[in-house]
Formats: C-alpha cells, sequence, structure tokens
C-alpha cells in the first residue's frame, strides 16, 4: 500500500521524564519514530519535556519543543505547526493520555489533525477497563471475573458467583493497603470490611484470584492490511501478583507447548482486531492456570510499551520503528527487516538464545517504603542478560545488576546463610527484591527444587534450571586444584554462566589463575542477535557473549573506540548518562571510528545496535568488559587497532570499570585524575594550593574519627561516603547523637555500603561543615589537552545548598550571582580542569554564600547536566568532549564552527526541574535532602525566569495555581525574605494562611493573613487537614533544622497524596510567584529548540 | 541420566562435539542427512512428523523438551526421523499436559540424540554448505568421522514408502468423500480434513483406479519425506487423477502434483525449517506466517494453464499453485500446522468450496 502521500508533518509526542513505570524505553521508541519518519520525508514536529532524552537532541526532529506535556501547551504548539497527523503510540502512556485529552477538548478535530497509529475508539476500548471487558466477553475470551461491592453482603454474593480464592482491592488507596485474598467466606468477611473502611468512597473491587497462576505477554503488531505478527512472548518467572514491570521475565516463554502457545496468540490476535489497533505494535498479557492451562487475558496495551522495548532488544526486530513505518501506511511485508537485509519484516522472528530481565530498585533511597513487590510496579530500572540457556541469561543478569552480586550463585558471601528454615521460606514465599537470594539459598540448604517450586508457585522448570546452578556451585566448592579440570568441566562450568571472579570467589583461586586456566580450555565466543536463528546471514553487529565453539565478530581493518555505557537505571544513574553515550557514538562514527557500545539496559538508545558500529549486550564487570576487548582486538586486521575505551560519560559504572582496564587505553582525563578528585586529601590538598575555599571538614573511618572532625569544624556536618553516585548514604547532621546513627548506618555490617566493599581507608567516610543557607552552584565544562577550557553552563540552584544537585531545580542562566561570582566561578573552574589535567568533560559544584564561593566538589566526567545544558544552549557538549578526547582541540572546534568563542549567554532562561516518585511511595517523606531520590526530570524553558520555573513545574506534574489559598509555614531564617513572598502572593490574589509564627511575623510586616492554622504536632484543625480538605492550592512549607521535620514530613506528605504543590524552599516559592505572574501576563510563549539556539 | 562424550560429523569432515542422549544405538553412531529447524515450540509434532524420514533434526532454540510429550502432540506413531540434535535437553518436563519426559520418550521410541552441541555453530554451517548428510553417535570419533563420509543425503530417495501405511483406513463423516494418499501424513492433516470430510486415508503405493473406485469428491495429497524426483510413479498416478476429481496437495504433495502438471522440483540450499516463514496470498495481497518443512520446490518453468497463488517473501520460492480448470491446488508449507501458525487453515475449507463447486456443476 506504500506510504502515505496525503501527509507532510506528524508529530510525536514524548513520554516526559523519567518516572517509575516510564523510563528510557520511550526515548528509544520516539528516537526510532522521529528516525523513520524523517527517512520517509516527513516534516517532525517532537514534543518532549525531557531534556535528558536523545530524541530531544535537535538534530532528531525538524522542529523540537522542550515544552509541558499540558493540553494547552500542546494545542499552542499544534496552533503554531499544524501538522496534518499525530502520533501517540511511542511516547508511553503519557503521550496516549494527552492526545486523549486533545480529542476530547476537540483541539484535534478543529485543527484537522489525524491521530495515526491507535484510533481514540481503540484507545479508549484497551484503556477502560469494563468496555475492554465486554470487549473480550464479544469474541468469547475471558478476563478474571470481577465485580464492585460497597458492603460485606455485596461482596459475600459477588464472590459466590465467582469462587474462591478471591482478591479484594479497595477502590482509591494509595500502595494497596486493605488489599488481601480471601480464601472462604470468614476471611472475605474479614478482608471486605477493611477493605470497605480502608476506601475513602467505601468501595472495593472482588475479583477471581489469579495470584500464582504463571503469566505470559506476547508483543504483536498489526499493520492496515490487517497483517499479524508475533514479535516476541514473554514468560514471567515470578507468579501472577508481581506486576510485570517488577517481575523477573525470560523471553521466548519456556514452558508452553506449541498447541498452547499457536491457542494464545490466536487469542492475541483477536484481542488485537476487537480493540481495533489498525497499525502498530501492542502486547496482550495473559494468565493461565498452571494445573489445567485455563487462559485468561489480562490486559492489552495499544502501544509500544517498556515489554516492546525489551522485545526489540531480545529480538533484534525494531518494534517502534516498524511500528512508525506502519503508522504512515506501508504494510509489514513492504518493510525490509534490516538484521537480514534480504527479507521482509512480515515475518516471526525466531531466537535460539534465552533473554531474562531483572528490575532493579531502589528501597535503599526510599526509607519507610516496604520493599514488598505487589500489583503496583516500584522498580527504577532493569537490565537484561543474553544466554544459551537460562541458567547463563540469569546469572548475567544479576551480575549486570551492580549490587555487588558475582551471580546468581552467591559464592561464599551468601546474604540469606544466617536465616533460619521458617524465615527463608518466608522470603522464598514473599516477593521482594531479594527474593532470588532467598530461592538460591533454599536451594543450596538442598531443599528439593519441585518442595521450592510448590511453595513460591515459580514454574519447576526455572527452579530446576535455578538448582542446575547450585549444582555447579557445589561442585565447584570441591574441586580441590582447578588445573586439573578438563576442558569440558570448564565448558561445563561456563555455560552455566559462572564468570571467572565468580569462579575465583567460589573456589578460593586466584582470578589470574583462574582467567588463564579458563581462557585455555573455554574461551569466550560472541554469538549475533539476528531475528532468524542463523537461518540467513545477518549484517547486524549485535553480539552477546557465551562459551561455545564459535565465535562471530567479524575482522576490520577499521580503527575501533569503545564506550562503557551506564548500566540499569537508577536513582542517581539514568537517561542522562545514555544520552551522552549515544552522543558519543555518532561523533565517533562522523570522525570514521567503529563505535563499540557495551551496555545491559534493555530500555535505553545506546543499545540499539543501529546506533553502534557493534553493539555487546554485556554485563558491565570487568570480566566482561575484557572479554569484549580481547574480542575487539582480535578482530582488528591490516594494523588497525583499539584506540581507546570510553569512561566519562557512563556516570559511575565505567568509572569503576576503569581501574581494571590498561590507564593506555582510557580516553581522555586519566584514572588517576578522577581518583584524585574523589580522595578527600589529594583534593583538598588541591584546592589548597589553588587558593580556593572549601567548606571545613575531614574524613573518617569510625565514630571516633567522625566525632573529633566534628569537634574541629563544628554543626552542621554533611556526612557521606566516597565513590557513591546521587548522594547515596548522605545526609546532613545536627548534633552527636544524628552523627552516630548516621556513622552506624555507614559503618555497620549490614550498612549502607556492606556491599559495595564497607568502608576503608581508601573509602572512607566524607565529612564537611555544611554551609546553611547557601546557594549552590553547578558548572559543566570541557578542557582540551593544550590546556584550553571551555566554561559550557553555569546553572544556579532553586534549592539551597545541602538538597542533592539531581533533585534540585536550578536555572541557566544564572539569576542572582553577580558578575563577580559568576567570573570567580569561571576562573576556579578553569583551574580546577588545568590541575587535574581534564581532557573532556568536568563538573564543579559550589556553594556561594554571602558573595564568597566555596568549591563543594569536582567530578572530571559527564555529569547529569550535560544534557540540559547542551540544550539550553545548543552546544552538544558530549559530542564535542568526545573530540577532545580523541585529541581535537578547542581552537580547531571553534574554527569549524562547533564551540561559540565563549560561554553562551542565552536571551532565554532554562530551568531543570527534579520529578520525584513520592507518589508510588506514600510512606516515604518527601522533604529533599542531600541523598538524591528523583527519577528524572524536566526542563522549562521561557523568556523570563518565572515563565520558565511556571513551565518546569507543569512538566514536572504540578500546575502553579492561578487563584486560590496558599498556606505558608516558614523556617525562622526564611521568615523575613518570606514577606515580600508573602506580599506578592497577595497583589496576585492570593489568600494567605500560615502557621503561628509566620503569621505573626508577616501581619508584622503589614502581610494579611487569612487564616491561622495549628502546627501538626498541637493537634486541632492543622494544614494537614486544611490541605485534605481542598482548602489550599499551593503549599510553601521551608524546613528548618531536624526538629520542624516531623511536622514538613506529615504537611508534605497531605501535600502529595492530595495532590497539591507543595514547595520546600523560599527561593521556589519565589520563583513560583514570578512564575504565575508573568505566565498571566503573557501565556506559555512556546518556542522550538531550534527557534531558541538554531 | 549419565551421559557419554559424543561426536557430530558432517560428511565434508566438520565436527562437533556434544554427549550422546536419547536412545543409544549399539552400533554407538546414526546417520542421516543433518536439517535444522528454528522453530521455538513444537518439537515433539517435529520429531513425530513423517517428513523427516532420513533426517537428523538439529533444533536451533537451545532448551529442548522443557514442557516434555504428550500422546496428543503425536503427528505419527512413530517418530521417523534418524536423529535429533539439541543444545540443551531439558531433563524433566513442566506442564500440566505432559505425560512423559522428552528424553524417556526418545529412548522408548528408539531415537538417538544428542545434546550439549553448538547448534548455531551447526546451523550457520548448514546455511552455508546446504544440507549436508552426516553421524553423530557416542562411538569412537573416527568411526563417527568415518560413518560421516560414506553417509548419503535423501536426493534421489524413496522414503515415502517406509512410512506410508499399509491398509486404508476411514475418519470422520462429512457430506463429501475425501481420500487422501498418506505419502507421510501428519495427524493433524487427518484431524483437519476429518473435521470436514468422510475421509479414507490410503496407502502411497494406491492407484489411481483403485481411488476414483472409491468414488471420492475430492483427493488429498499429504506431505511425505524425501526427494519428489525418486517417484515418478507416484506422479504417475496423480497425473490420471488430475482434472477428474479435485485435489488439494500439501508440501510434497504439492510437489507431486506440480510435477504430474508439467513442472519440475529442485533442492533448496538448507530448506525452509520452520514455524515463522512469512507467505504471501498472490489473490488477496494478505500475509500469512506459515509453518514450512522442505528441502525441494517446485520450478514452475514448464507449468501451463497453472498459476502460482503463493509465493515465500523470505525468498520468492513458489509456496502455492493452482489450476482453475483442472480443479487442484496447492501448498509447499503447513496448512495443518502443528507446529506452527494457524493462519493457513482456511484453506482446508478452500478444498471444501472447490470439492462443493465440483459436485454442484457435477450434478
Amino acid at each position: 500500500m506504500g506510504r502515505r502521500e496525503d501527509l507532510r508533518s506528524i508529530m510525536v509526542i514524548g513520554s516526559g521524564p523519567i518516572v517509575i513505570g516510564q523510563a528510557c524505553e520511550f526515548d528509544y521508541s520516539g528516537t526510532q519514530a522521529c528516525q523513520v519518519l524523517r527517512e520517509e520525508g516527513y516534516r517532525v514536529v517532537l514534543v518532549n519535556s525531557n531534556p535528558a532524552t536523545i530524541m530531544t537532541d535537535p538534530s532528531m526532529a525538524d522542529v523540537t519543543y522542550v515544552e509541558p506535556l499540558d493540553v494547552d501547551v500542546v494545542a499552542e504548539i499544534m496552533e503554531r505547526e499544524r501538522p496534518d497527523a499525530l502520533l501517540p503510540t511511542l511516547g508511553g502512556q503519557t503521550a496516549l493520555n494527552l492526545t486523549m485529552e486533545l480529542v476530547r477538548a476537540g483541539v484535534t478535530e478543529r485543527l484537522g489533525v489525524e491521530v495515526i497509529g491507535a484510533r481514540p475508539e481503540a484507545i479508549e476500548t484497551a484503556e477502560n477497563r469494563e468496555l475492554f471487558k465486554a470487549a473480550m466477553s464479544e469474541i468469547g475470551l475471558r478476563v478474571p471475573e470481577s465485580g464492585f461491592a460497597h458492603t460485606v453482603e455485596d461482596a459475600l454474593a459477588i464472590a459466590e458467583g465467582i469462587g474462591y480464592p478471591i482478591i479484594v482491592r479497595p477502590s482509591y488507596i494509595l500502595g494497596g493497603a486493605g488489599t488481601g485474598i480471601a480464601d472462604g467466606v470468614a476471611s472475605l468477611r474479614r478482608l471486605a470490611a477493611e477493605g470497605l473502611a480502608a476506601s475513602p468512597i467505601g468501595e472495593i473491587l472482588v475479583e477471581r484470584s489469579i495470584a500464582g497462576w504463571k503469566e505470559f505477554e506476547l508483543e504483536v503488531m498489526r499493520d492496515r492490511a490487517d497483517n499479524c505478527v508475533v514479535i516476541c512472548s514473554i514468560e514471567n518467572v515470578d507468579p501472577m501478583g508481581v506486576h510485570t514491570g517488577d517481575s523477573i521475565t525470560v523471553a521466548p516463554a519456556q514452558t508452553l507447548s506449541d498447541v498452547e502457545y499457536q491457542a494464545m496468540r490466536d487469542d492475541a490476535f483477536a484481542v488485537l482486531r476487537r480493540v481495533g489497533v489498525e497499525t502498530g505494535g501492542s502486547n496482550v498479557q495473559f494468565a493461565v492456570d498452571p494445573a489445567t492451562g485455563e487462559r485468561l487475558v489480562i490486559e492489552m496495551n495499544p502501544r509500544v510499551s517498556r515489554s516492546s522495548a525489551l522485545a526489540s532488544k531480545a529480538t533484534g526486530f525494531p518494534i517502534a520503528k516498524i511500528a512508525a513505518r506502519l503508522a504512515v501506511g506501508y504494510t509489514l511485508d513492504e518493510i525490509v527487516n534490516d538484521i537480514t537485509r534480504a527479507t521482509p519484516a512480515s515475518f516471526e522472528p525466531v531466537i535460539d538464545y534465552v533473554v531474562t530481565k531483572i528490575p532493579r530498585w531502589a528501597f535503599e533511597k526510599l526509607p519507610g517504603a516496604a520493599p514488598v513487590l505487589g500489583t503496583r510496579m516500584q522498580s527504577v530500572g532493569e537490565v537484561m542478560a543474553i544466554g544459551r540457556t537460562f541458567a547463563e541469561s540469569l546469572q548475567k543478569a544479576v551480575r549486570s545488576l551492580e549490587q555487588g552480586r558475582l551471580g546468581f550463585a552467591a559464592g561464599p558471601n551468601r546474604e540469606f546463610s544466617g536465616v533460619d528454615d521458617d524465615e527463608l521460606w518466608y522470603r522464598c514465599e514473599v516477593a521482594t527484591p531479594e527474593r532470588l537470594y532467598a530461592l538460591h539459598e533454599m536451594l543450596w540448604r538442598g531443599v528439593e527444587p519441585d518442595d521450592v517450586a510448590r511453595r513460591t508457585r515459580i514454574d519447576p522448570w526455572f527452579v530446576r534450571e535455578m538448582s542446575s546452578i547450585v549444582e555447579v556451585e557445589r561442585d565447584l566448592h570441591g574441586y580441590a586444584d582447578l588445573a586439573s579440570l578438563d576442558a569440558s568441566t570448564w565448558r561445563r562450568v561456563r555455560q552455566k554462566g559462572f564468570s571467572d571472579t565468580q569462579i575465583a570467589a567460589i573456589t578460593g583461586a586466584p582470578l589470574d589463575a583462574v582467567r588463564s586456566l579458563r581462557r585455555r580450555h573455554a574461551p569466550v565466543t560472541f554469538k549475533t542477535v539476528d531475528t532468524c536463528a542463523a537461518e540467513f546471514a545477518a549484517s547486524t553487529p549485535y553480539h552477546y557473549g557465551t562459551t561455545e565453539d564459535e565465535s562471530e565478530v567479524s575482522t576490520s581493518p577499521r580503527d575501533r573506540v569503545v564506550i562503557l555505557g551506564s548500566g540499569p537505571n537508577r536513582i542517581g544513574q539514568g537517561i542522562e548518562f545514555d544520552y551522552c553515550c549515544v552522543q558519543a557514538s555518532q561523533v565517533l562514527r562522523e570522525l570514521g571510528y567503529e563505535s563499540v557500545m557495551v551496555n545491559c539496559n534493555p530500555e535505553t538508545v545506546s543499545t540499539d545496535y543501529s546506533i553502534s558500529d557493534r553493539l555487546y549486550f554485556e554485563p558491565l564487570t570487568p570480566d566482561d568488559v575484557e572479554e569484549v576487548l580481547r574480542a575487539e582486538a582480535a578482530a582488528c586486521v591490516d594494523g588497525a587497532r583499539v584506540v581507546g575505551v570510553i569512561v566519562s560519560l557512563g556516570g559511575q559504572t565505567p568509572l569503576k570499570l576503569a581501574h581494571s582496564l590498561d590507564p593506555h587505553l582510557v580516553l581522555g582525563t586519566p584514572t588517576r585524575s578522577i581518583d584524585a578528585a574523589e580522595d578527600r586529601q589529594r583534593w583538598a590538598e588541591i584546592c589548597r594550593e589553588l587558593g580556593l575555599s572549601q567548606p571545613p571538614g575531614g574524613v573518617a573511618t569510625t565514630l571516633d574519627g567522625a566525632r573529633a572532625v566534628a569537634a574541629a569544624v563544628g554543626y552542621p556536618l554533611l556526612v557521606r561516603p566516597s565513590y557513591v553516585l546521587g548522594g547515596r548514604a548522605m545526609e546532613i547532621v545536627y548534633d552527636d547523637g544524628d552523627l552516630s546513627r548516621a556513622m552506624g548506618n555507614l559503618t555497620g555490617a549490614h550498612g549502607a555500603l556492606a556491599r559495595e566493599g564497607g568502608v576503608s581507608a581508601e573509602r572512607p567516610i566524607l565529612l564537611d561543615r555544611f554551609l546553611e543557607d547557601a546557594i549552590e552552584v553547578d558548572v559543566d565544562a570541557v578542557r582540551d589537552h593544550a590546556g584550553e577550557v571551555y566554561v559550557a553552563g553555569v546553572m544556579e540552584h532553586v534549592e539551597e545548598a545541602g538538597v542533592h544537585s539531581g533533585d534540585s531545580a536550578c536555572a541557566l542562566p544564572p539569576q542572582t550571582l553577580s558578575p563577580t561570582v559568576i567570573e570567580t566561578i569561571g576562573v576556579a573552574t578553569r583551574r580546577i580542569a588545568d590541575v587535574l589535567g581534564v581532557v573532556g568533560l568536568i563538573n564543579v559544584q559550589y556553594a556561594v554564600k554571602e558573595g564568597e564561593v566555596y568549591v563543594l566538589e569536582a567530578n572530571p566526567r559527564a555529569s547529569r547536566t550535560v544534557p540540559f545544558v547542551s540544550k539550553a544552549t545548543g552546544v552538544p557538549l558530549a559530542k564535542v568532549a568526545v573530540r577532545l578526547m580523541l585529541g581535537a582541540t578547542l581552537a580547531e572546534l571553534r574554527a569549524q564552527g562547533r564551540v561559540p568563542a565563549a560561554t553562551p549567554h542565552p536571551r532565554h532562561v532554562s530551568v531543570k526541574e527534579a520529578v520525584l516518585p513520592f507518589n508510588r511511595f506514600p510512606d516515604v517523606d518527601t522533604v529533599l535532602g542531600p541523598e538524591m531520590r528523583s527519577t528524572g526530570e524536566v526542563m522549562g524553558i521561557g523568556e523570563t525566569f518565572g515563565i520558565a520555573f511556571a513551565k518546569s513545574q507543569l512538566a514536572a506534574g504540578t500546575r502553579l495555581p492561578d487563584a486560590g489559598t496558599v498556606f505558608l509555614s516558614l523556617a525562622d531564617r526564611d521568615k523575613s525574605g518570606g514577606v515580600g513572598l508573602a506580599r506578592q502572593l497577595t497583589d496576585l490574589g492570593f489568600t494567605l494562611v500560615a502557621t503561628a509564627g509566620t503569621a505573626a511575623h508577616l501581619e508584622a510586616a503589614g502581610v494579611a493573613v487569612a487564616e491561622r492554622v495549628h502546627k501538626v504536632s498541637e493537634g486541632g484543625r492543622d494544614a494537614t487537614g486544611l490541605i485534605a480538605s481542598g482548602a489550599v492550592h499551593l503549599v510553601i512549607n521551608t524546613p528548618s533544622g531536624r526538629d520542624a521535620a516531623a511536622d514538613g514530613a506529615r504537611i508534605r506528605h497531605s501535600a502529595t497524596v492530595n495532590g497539591v504543590p507543595c514547595l520546600t524552599t523560599l527561593a521556589a516559592g519565589l520563583a513560583a510567584a514570578r512564575g504565575i505572574a508573568e505566565t498571566r501576563a503573557h501565556g506559555w510563549r512556546v518556542a522550538s529548540l531550534q527557534e531558541l539556539t538554531g | 541420566m549419565t551421559r557419554h562424550p559424543a561426536t557430530l560429523a558432517l560428511s565434508d569432515g566438520t565436527v562437533f562435539r556434544g554427549e550422546s542422549a536419547g536412545f543409544l544405538p549399539a552400533t554407538g553412531v546414526t546417520t542421516g542427512e543433518f536439517v535444522f529447524n528454528t522453530a521455538l515450540s513444537g518439537y515433539q509434532e517435529v520429531i513425530t512428523d513423517p517428513s523427516y524420514a532420513g533426517q537428523v533434526i538439529a533444533f536451533t532454540y537451545p532448551h529442548i523438551g522443557n514442557y516434555g510429550v504428550t500422546g496428543a502432540d503425536d503427528e505419527s506413531p512413530h517418530p521417523w526421523c534418524d536423529g535429533v540434535v539439541v543444545r540443551e535437553l531439558t531433563a524433566r518436563a513442566s506442564s500440566w499436559r505432559a505425560d512423559g519426559d522428552l528424553e524417556a520418550f526418545l529412548i522408548a521410541r528408539g531415537v538417538p540424540a544428542m545434546t550439549g552441541v553448538d547448534t548455531r555453530r551447526l546451523t550457520r554451517h548448514l546455511r552455508v554448505h546446504g544440507a549436508l548428510a552426516g553421524a553423530f553417535g557416542h562411538a569412537d570419533p573416527e568411526v563417527v568421522v568415518a560413518a560421516a563420509a560414506a553417509a548419503r543425503g535423501t536426493d534421489g530417495c524413496d522414503l515415502v514408502s517406509r512410512v506410508s501405511i499399509q491398509a486404508p483406513y476411514e475418519r470422520g463423516a462429512g457430506r463429501y468423500h475425501v481420500v487422501a494418499l498418506d505419502y507421510g501424513i501428519k495427524a493433524a492433516m487427518v484431524r483437519q480434513l476429518a473435521e470436514r470430510f468422510r475421509l479414507t486415508v490410503v496407502p502411497a503405493s494406491t492407484s489411481a483406479l483403485e481411488i476414483l473406485a472409491r468414488r471420492p469428491d475430492g483427493v488429498f495429497l499429504s506431505n511425505g519425506p524425501g526427494d519428489p524426483a525418486a517417484l515418478p510413479e507416484l506422479v504417475a498416478e496423480v497425473a490420471l487423477l488430475v482434472g477428474r476429481v479435485p485435489i488439494f496437495g500439501i508440501c510434497l504433495g504439492h510437489q507431486l502434483l506440480a510435477t504430474a502438471l508439467g513442472g519440475s522440483t529442485f533442492k533448496l540450499p538448507f530448506g525452509h525449517h520452520g514455524s515463522n516463514h512469512p507467505v504471501s496470498d498472490l489473490a488477496t495481497g494478505r500475509v500469512e506466517v506459515t509453518a514450512q518443512n522442505h528441502n525441494y520446490a517446485v520450478d514452475v518453468a514448464g507449468l501451463a494453464g497453472v498459476r502460482v497463488t503463493h509465493v515465500n517473501l523470505n525468498d520468492d520460492v513458489v509456496e502455492g499453485i493452482a489450476s482453475d480448470e483442472r480443479r487442484c491446488f496447492s501448498v509447499q508449507y503447513h496448512p495443518e500446522a502443528a507446529p506452527g501458525p494457524h493462519d493457513a487453515r482456511y484453506l482446508f475449507d478452500r478444498f471444501e468450496t472447490l470439492i462443493a463447486d465440483a459436485a454442484g456443476e457435477g450434478r
């Protein structure tokens, strides 16, 4: 049927900030869509609020709007751009919801914009529970029976019709409170009563329980000629009851016979046709009763999803790319499979390996959240590993997680070794992030795999395969002398996924000895992901490591550079580093090098095989990376060589790996400089030599040492470990009691750092005087090998120092810093970069207090803000850095027009705001502190700071109110500054309510306060009640020290639960007031990046 | 299960390592023509498909045996393949449908197997060099290599007479009577036909006259093993049926029909063996994902009054032909699936329509 000629311009909506449940996978799908649509000659208009994405790189679309994904804003963009069509199926739930809002608001119809990919009616059918249920019954498919009850008697009657066991879910509750499974009338009576009480509207869903059933997912595609194909089947290791995003999953399905699989395939197509997805990718989830094979449809998503990203990486079939082509009119048979380049896309990929995905959670960052997995997704990232067998891929996946575990087989330090059998059974039966390792311990203790399967309801096939790993682990323990093992034994050990380090840990043999023996007997081979199980010749250079007869890396006469990626998304290390790695790959190819990517995160753009000349989907461990480098070296012919390895663009993960690499291979800043910046003493010496002020501080490995530092520098103190990212385990302490608790947390045997090697003289605890009320400043710069430095951007934080830079809003250019301070900061940055011998990127953080500039820390590597600065200034910083690492000078780049002569001073203001996961974790305090907790970020761009700030808030999901009541509770230090703010708010027409102290201060200054509310701890009509009643529209509550924390926490909690914007610093409050005033005066004033920086 | 080191050798001298599994032949060596199958599920159906007579099947998916075996999935009473090669043979089944483990099944049915083989390397080798004869087993490697060198493929072999039934049987109770020639018929074909017709399955050696004597409303030509060019007698009988009764052929049946209509067959480099082959229905433009298992294909040069109805989108191989005038059609792939997708089952309905039309006109 071919490309649609009636369309010229297509709008693509991205998925906004990274949040739990919506991560880089939509950058991957959106980027693919943009590429394809431009290849097809369409004008692409992109909207996404997330500056860290690759898709918002100005080269990816014709017009790029980094603007809030809000119906009014997008309508304004549509009005300006007049696209012919809107493609909503590649930007996750966010894009789908926004599209439905645009449709309902009549915007698409008014502007004549056609929604392509999925019709609104199809979206509605898939998303609306009742419509979906009806549609399924129409085509003879079954969904779990359920009904809503408002009384216990209702519930019993519904259960009578369905049959037990029954799951009870109260409506409109957060965090699963009141949910439970009833196996009979008595327990249902109790649960229903509890559930009705827990639900704010007194309603519970009474549903047939299928917890413990097997869960499957099919990734399917359909074109407008009604051709349907399955791209990938996925089986969950965790049975029903755990959200798919939180489940360990495997592709392809392992335990379905062809008869069952084909029936499921028929059902999936029937669902696709009935829901009415005309073109594109969808997924359909099924539950299967392991005892009878009965099959229920759980849900379908009429769009690409996290699972389709996984399926694309698992099979090599680029679902999003194909979906974009289908949306503009092609049929599957008209599209060439770009792996074989000889066969069409209208086939079903087959694979000859096993893929395992394991989620990564961040409960350690969210004290108060119970680490139990359920029907709400809580993980922040995931890893995927490829092996020839499930056992191999499982072990590779565990070590890809970078959580200090060597594999599924734990080696000598088994974390559950001290747990008694009863407790261990509990740990196996309840799904938690650690369940997998409890299963290992259970099998290690010799419990029959089938008993474990029965009690956990994990399919026996998976448990037996896990057990086969434990058997080899036991054998390894028994080998007295590794040198006597024959090749077939080595092969058997390796084929169960054991790494050299793991073998060394288990046997106690030296790593070097293990490595050389293993290489002799069982060398690593790299196989290819090719969509067709080797049936056709593949031109894709997408490899995974295993131990077999034959390696498939093809030789080439070109020099190559290896990029180490950033591994699984986690709080503190996410998409921004993937952005940098992808930019690196692009520039390497421009420069004529072969780019070689190593990464294990299936969500990312960097693991798209078309981004690099070769992709190795491998764990980022010294063992695995070493083997990739050997394979690359071996594939060099005609004098080609591995020029180097880029370790400075992927966050902490590759930096840690740098120590295991030949120093000559590390491109750019030498590893020892990175270490110097991390080493407390050396860094202090450097600052002294350079005459830079630092907050006073010291290092300690024990509590006594810490007390000595405290005595010397005074409280409050910022306490943090060395070599961690995202301020992990960092906190501010106000007295001796705080300090001893904090040190206990850090140094204890089960402390925050236990699995990362603990605290040592090499990795001491850092203690610094915390500068209260200071302004924090972030600087990104690059330096060339000749010594020239280009300061790319100076960012002023909106939150005061002490809030982790990743959680703080910041503005570029700085809004309150004097030219002298900015100049001082520029000079200091140059000198630090010089003394560290930086070649490439450096990020320096400063605190400015009363005009004095203090250096907080320097990181000679890519920072989280690199994409933000790149987009705010129009200079692709990561690309510039890679050119410098490979020998270019800034002078040359300037001459080529790649770098401006001086730090740009854009006329527009850019504000970066963090997005926090608190709505997922209602029991967690929402106060910001030195430990980073945000999952993602957004960018607001405006002609003024106020507009940019208001946009950043809107993009982060907080629409600042235009009228109503503001609740103010200010710390003493903020009270005088708060008067101006209060005045601005009343001038804007807001009514003020305040706590007694704040109110007294404001009234004394002549500002009217409508109502005084009690402090939460005083009882009576307090702020939480007021917020819950809907009487407050904006909360400005600034914390002060530790004592007000309890009150503050409850206020913020109430605001979060009730969806009221809550600002926790005076600076943010002032920015908000300006934003409200300026958007009221000028509207949103949308503008594209190309207009702003072009 | 005790395992013995085993060797796999191809006739060109390429050697693979692994361990013996399944049935252990006394000689310690098994020969056959090596082919690969890329299906992710359906190993039991493949192993029991008579079309694999004379062949050793290498599964590209590494884990084989996960869901065990069940009598319900047998495509014939006996496996006819000469052996099975896998990367990882699953020791114990996990499925509510299973009535046994795959390895016990292989032992009971006398199928030698080998596990632990780099089946991807084997597949890549076969892709480049074509289906090759070879040998495998736990005998001394030199013995296996020698056996491989002496082994021959299926070219020119009549394997049909080995796998066909000896006596006719009947199934189904439809309005029309169909006679199915069993060249190695799969159970799924019998099921699909019996759902629609009164079916008589007859031995491959049944003559056209004997068939017509049964007064069929239609004749079905089944799948089967080996080289169609080695079966001129069967082609001659088919030629006698063409034009006298509606005919539907699948796989070998398709090749015999095409030959009877004046076409010829040739050997593909490495055949089509899997459940994911895209076939275009040229009449509708629709794509169907099909199960395939054939080493030989039809060359349409020389065919007159016949149109190509289906082609393989991967390599343009002719997948279906029809002659309206002579009321016959056939496909190279497997609409009965088992294993494989159900996309092409409509062809059995098409056969029913063809028969009904013929019956209508005849009356």
